[in-house]
């Protein structure tokens, strides 16, 4: 498994999926054989709509270089609404990482049903090809550099 | 018997948290009778070198407000962390970063360029911008340099205790200083306030509808806010769901919203995303495109939610290319 420290870049992208389809379906495509880009680390989670943004930034925050959310089609949410409240606060969370900085394609949301494991593969398979087109995030806190300015003392 | 050394510093800040000091007015004077205040710029004369001249560790408690955002200022910070026994950071800037904060949407030189250029009310034809060393008749002074990224207090020094706000309220300072003199502190690192979300305090706490769904976000400005109705309920941002009591609700008993200075509670790692996961999940629809419609009003995600928080955030700036 490529890690992406070495060698070419590999891009490293977090998956919070949804335990009734999108899990479902990435489990699906694996007793099917199905081959697709092994870069996702995938999370479970109850409900896509379990996933706080917290989740989201802590994951970019260590090194993501893309976040996948993937939840039932809207109407089919096991809990009724989780996915809805995900797609609203994806909407004002897209925004905001936005103004960070960080591109439009290094966070998505997808509504996979346990059926549709072809659809995980393309959905896994398009993202990592974005991300690797934009290349790693590199979010960390460049160092303090004043040489520029110093002027010898006299 | 001598008296504890207390000592109170200002960093990037607004000098809104000296001004809490000067707001104990009366109990001022039980201070000053209990502690011996060695160093308080803002207001006494006693320069960089008394404190140098300190042993270390003789300053009993230090009260630092101010984000980190300049050489001098981490300078200061190291020496007044070398000084003292107890270090506190002393507001929303020292312990969140503050409204200074915000700068980490920009850089040092995006900064200067605006402040020094491109400012309408700028007349600054040579471009001057200030440098780290300036002659002039053989004498040569030395100035600090901006940093690029804006850091809390306890990004740069050891923080043994928080006092939020923005500024923090004179009974809390006080409450921080009785706390202080009778030895009955909190384990390190807490924050001295009330470990409740706002909502708790509030006095329309009652008015709050059960089930709270909106359809639209209005700002202050465009509302004609009713005085004893949830602030939220009205369709206003309050950030009281996400943010620490400790206040008493001043913002929202002068009928404003709550704008999140005291910061998180201890069971929030960003308030911001919190936030905004609250605010994201009471819009009442299904469809997307009227799901960005009312959002759309939201005019400025990370200044509305991070506002005084960005340096402490998960992801402390706006990103910069490599």
């Amino acid at each position: 498994m490529p890690d992406g420290n070495h060698g070419p870049f590999e891009p490293r992208i977090v998956a919070f999926f949804c335990n009734w389809c999108t899990y479902l379906a990435s489990d699906l495509a694996g007793t099917s054989r199905m081959k697709y880009a092994p870069n996702t680390r995938v999370v479970r989670v109850m409900c896509s709509g379990r996933v706080d943004p917290q989740f989201v930034l802590d994951a970019f925050a260590r090194g993501a270089d893309g976040v996948l959310i993937g939840g039932c089609h809207p109407g089919d949410c096991h809990y009724q609404e989780g996915n809805y409240k995900m797609l609203r606060r994806f909407h004002l969370l897209k925004r905001l990482l936005a103004q960070m900085g960080i591109e439009d394609e290094r966070c998505r949301l997808e509504w996979i049903s346990a059926a549709e494991a072809d659809k995980l593969k393309a959905a896994v398979n398009d993202m990592v090809e974005k991300v690797r087109a934009l290349g790693p995030l590199h979010l960390a806190i460049p160092k303090e550099e004043f040489a520029e300015e110093e002027v010898a003392v006299s | 018997m001598t008296k504890p050394k207390v000592a109170f510093y200002w960093c990037a800040a607004c000098g809104g948290c000296e001004e809490t000091v000067v707001d104990l007015a009366e109990q001022i004077l039980d201070v000053v009778a209990a502690v011996d205040i060695v160093f308080w710029p803002v207001a006494l004369d006693f320069k960089r070198k008394d404190v140098e001249a300190m042993p270390d560790k003789s300053i009993a408690a230090c009260f630092l407000n101010g984000a980190i955002r300049t050489t001098e200022q981490e300078e200061m910070a190291h020496l007044l962390r070398r000084k003292s026994q107890t270090l506190l950071a002393f507001g929303s800037c020292a312990q969140l970063g503050g409204i200074p904060g915000l700068a980490n949407l920009w850089q040092r030189e995006s900064v200067l360029e605006r402040v020094y250029q491109e400012c309408p009310s700028n007349v600054n034809l040579d471009g001057v911008r200030p440098s780290r060393q300036y002659r002039d008749n053989g004498h040569s002074v030395t100035l600090p340099t901006l940093f690029d990224t804006v850091l809390t207090l306890d990004q740069v020094v050891d923080v043994d205790y928080y006092v939020p706000g923005c500024p923090p309220t004179p009974k809390l300072l006080l409450e921080a200083v009785q706390a202080l003199l009778g030895g009955n502190l909190p384990p390190k690192g807490a924050v001295l306030a009330p470990d409740h979300a706002l909502c708790e305090e509030c006095p329309r706490k009652d008015t709050r509808p059960d089930k709270l769904m909106l359809t639209e976000f209005k700002r202050p400005h465009e509302a004609l806010i009713d005085e004893e109705k949830c602030l939220m309920a009205q369709g206003l941002l309050c950030m009281g769901p996400a943010t620490r009591g400790g206040c008493e609700a001043l913002c929202v008993k002068g009928n404003m919203p709550c704008t999140g200075c005291f910061g998180p509670t201890s069971r929030v790692k960003d308030s911001g995303a919190k936030a905004l996961s609250a605010f994201a999940s009471l819009v009442n629809s299904n469809d997307e495109k009227e799901i960005a419609g009312i959002l759309g009003n939201i005019a400025d995600p990370v200044g509305t939610f991070y506002r005084y928080s960005l340096p402490s955030s998960l992801l402390r700036r706006k990103r910069v290319e490599a």
